[in-house]
């Protein structure tokens, strides 16, 4: 088996995961119905990206796991999600600061992704491209009228995006493993994914009056298996009916 | 539809026919018998806009408290093909709600004064949404008889006499189809599962069917708007009728499933070529509808909660528009 | 209370060739926002290549008392009725 793939591949299907299992969280309770839709349409894109790329790890693997064997039954330290999107979903402005971090990410990774030398990663890719660009227009959107509407939208809007700086770096850790394809032409460099990311988001925070600060001490560990306290919280949810009942298919 | 009844008859405050132009009134009650369809500008009897308004805002409140008990399941959803259905759902649910806050708004009340009635409690809601979803089942048996009675109802809706709500029911009967097949759909597959999938399916089962029953409202006898909103084809079949349909459609299904249906006292008359069936406990029904029902509390509390918690979002986005509109004009 | 975004109308074009058609409302704070939530809303089916928003506001409409002054004269210029002209059979499906 392709080990470095096999993580690769779950490194992206875990994003996808975490990030649409906490946007299910909203359902019922957005601002407004019109953004209870808005983000059950992100989650559904996400969900959907999460099925494919971990079907595709199973199949990597070759020991017969498929999406929800790999989704349900794993344990939060085998988890390669970044630190970002396990984090609470807090209010509005805090869901889209998350939004808006993650998606300018997503949206640079992928936009490379499309040019992989895995054909499959490529189509993924170039199917989940499409939603991804409408993800961080809509919260692009949101976090300029949030950070340039009321003073209670403006403090609210930057505690939001000062909750994630300290996960900043994580998003683009590179291990030896994601080095060794980057080499074969399959994975992004995330360097250069930095860049794009960073500038989409700083065009936003300066629309939003919002100040992209000095980062402060960093906090890593996401694609190594090590979270924070919200993972295993999110899988107990998550996990619970699937573990309670090992041998019942849905 | 249902909910309407749920007012007691209690409307004092409506102009009277005889007060309005019979001219007018006779031309409108042509229209409409002749089947047409009565558009927001047509001319319409103060109680016709009243009655509708009602009919279509309790409609839509239905539909937005109804993506509760659902979506308490959404974060536990056993496999990722049962979360993306789910989501779907409630996703649809929310925009039924939404084709209908946009048709009752036509008729002159605004979406903000809608929603402070459901948030006060004036307004009502299906009854069925104050039951709990305690087990996974649940959204089988929510999408199968809950959406099964909606559909029912919703079906004749689309030739009802009131354009933009007619229009809506169109689109919603498009979506609702998808959202009973899926409920049972999920129910047989636990059906072919374990001894402990097939327990909560006739758990969801035994709690579901008689507050399905209830969702048409009460008995005939016991609702004397009826006939009105019948000639002013708001209202399409008694509740009786529709009752009476749904049980007969439903149990052949339940079979198909191999569960039971809790009533011992159904059972298929060749006479009448329908299902007998027993005694509705009405006095559980007019406890939900005055709001006592098992969770009326905490969806109204979840209902207020994400309103008032949203109310900073929404000045934000007005305040921000306003700002950029005195730029545009200043440009 | 807050007080109501304002109500916009959304068309939706289905695909390349076809006329846009009304398909209901969207409360929105802006253009944009009404953007985003008529495609939220109306094409969770993929069902729209275009989509326009208008303020409810903004939409001018004839007035149904008038619908005789306005639509009569039409119905009555029965020459624009293809069903007017007798061709021959030859050419009877133009």
């Amino acid at each position: 088996m392709n080990k470095h793939l096999f993580d690769y591949c779950l490194a992206l299907g875990d994003d996808s995961l975490i990030l649409g299992q906490r946007l299910c969280e909203w359902s019922g309770h957005a601002p407004t119905i019109e953004v209870d839709l808005s983000l059950s349409n992100l989650a559904l894109d996400l969900i959907g990206q999460a099925t494919l790329f971990l079907g595709y790890a199973g199949e990597i693997e070759g020991k017969g796991r498929d999406a929800d064997k790999l989704a349900f039954h794993r344990d939060a330290e085998q988890f390669r999600n970044c630190l970002v999107v396990e984090q609470p979903n807090g209010d509005f402005g805090q869901t889209m600061a998350r939004q808006l971090i993650y998606s300018s990410y997503q949206l640079a990774l992928l936009e490379r992704l499309v040019e992989s030398a895995d054909t499959r990663i490529a189509e993924i890719a170039a199917k989940a491209v499409k939603e991804v660009r409408y993800h961080v227009e809509l919260a692009s959107d949101w976090v300029i009228r949030l950070g340039a509407g009321t003073e209670e939208s403006h403090a609210r809007m930057s505690e939001g995006m000062d909750f994630f700086w300290r996960y900043y770096d994580d998003l683009f850790a590179t291990d030896e493993s994601e080095r060794a394809l980057i080499a074969e032409g399959i994975a992004a460099d995330k360097q250069l994914v930095r860049e794009e990311a960073s500038a989409t988001i700083h065009a936003t925070l300066d629309k939003a009056g919002i100040a992209f600060p000095e980062l402060p001490w960093q906090i890593g560990g996401g694609r190594t298996g090590r979270h924070t306290e919200h993972l295993s919280l999110i899988l107990a949810e998550m996990q619970v009916l699937p573990r309670a009942h090992p041998e019942a298919s849905w | 539809m249902y909910t309407t009844e749920l007012d007691g008859g209690k409307d004092r405050k409506v102009a009277t026919l005889a007060t309005e132009d019979p001219e007018l009134i006779a031309t409108f009650e042509a229209r409409v018998a002749n089947d047409e369809f009565i558009e927001p500008k047509d001319w319409m009897p103060e109680a016709y806009r009243r009655t509708l308004t009602r009919q279509i805002s309790q409609h839509a409140h239905s539909e937005i408290v109804g993506m509760l008990p659902e979506g308490n399941w959404l974060t536990r959803a056993p496999s990722l093909k049962r979360k993306a259905i789910l989501l779907a759902k409630v996703q649809d649910e929310g925009g039924h709600g939404l084709y209908l806050y946009c048709a009752a708004e036509t008729l002159g009340t605004s979406r903000d004064e809608l929603i402070e009635a459901l948030h006060t409690g004036k307004a009502k809601y299906s009854t069925i949404f104050n039951y709990p979803s305690l087990n996974w089942a649940d959204i089988g048996a929510i999408g199968w008889l809950v959406d099964g009675a909606a559909i029912m109802n919703q079906v004749p809706l689309q030739r009802t006499s009131y354009g933009p709500y007619a229009r809506a029911m169109v689109r919603v009967c498009k979506e609702e189809s998808f959202h009973q097949r899926q409920g049972y759909d999920l129910l047989l597959e636990l059906m072919k599962g374990t001894p402990a999938q097939q327990a909560m399916v006739q758990d969801a089962m035994n709690r579901w069917w008689w507050p399905s029953l209830m969702m048409f409202g009460p008995p005939d006898d016991n609702s004397p708007n009826s006939a009105q909103s019948i000639r002013w084809r708001i209202k399409r079949e008694t509740n009786d009728e529709l009752r009476q349909k749904f049980v007969d459609a439903t149990v052949p299904q339940a079979e198909l499933l191999g569960i039971a249906v809790p009533d011992p006292n159904l059972k298929w008359n060749e006479e009448r070529g329908h299902y007998d069936f027993g005694e509705i406990d009405w006095e559980e029904f007019y406890a939900v509808v005055r709001g006592e029902g098992p969770t009326a509390k905490e969806r109204m509390k979840a209902r207020r909660a994400a309103w008032d918690d949203g109310a900073w979002v929404r000045e934000a986005a007005d305040a921000y528009e306003a700002r950029q509109s005195t730029r545009r004009s200043a440009a | 209370m807050s007080k109501d975004w304002p109500l916009w109308e959304v068309f939706i074009r289905a695909r390349g060739g076809l006329e846009h058609r009304h398909a209901g409302s969207v409360h929105a704070p802006d253009a944009e926002m009404a953007l985003h939530h008529a495609r939220d809303t109306y094409t969770r089916r993929m069902e729209g290549v275009s989509l326009w928003v208008v303020k409810s506001a903004d939409v001018v409409a004839s007035d149904p008392e008038q619908a005789g002054e306005l639509f009569e004269p039409a119905v009555s210029k029965i020459y624009r009725h293809p069903t007017f002209y007798d061709l021959p059979d030859a050419v009877k499906h133009m």
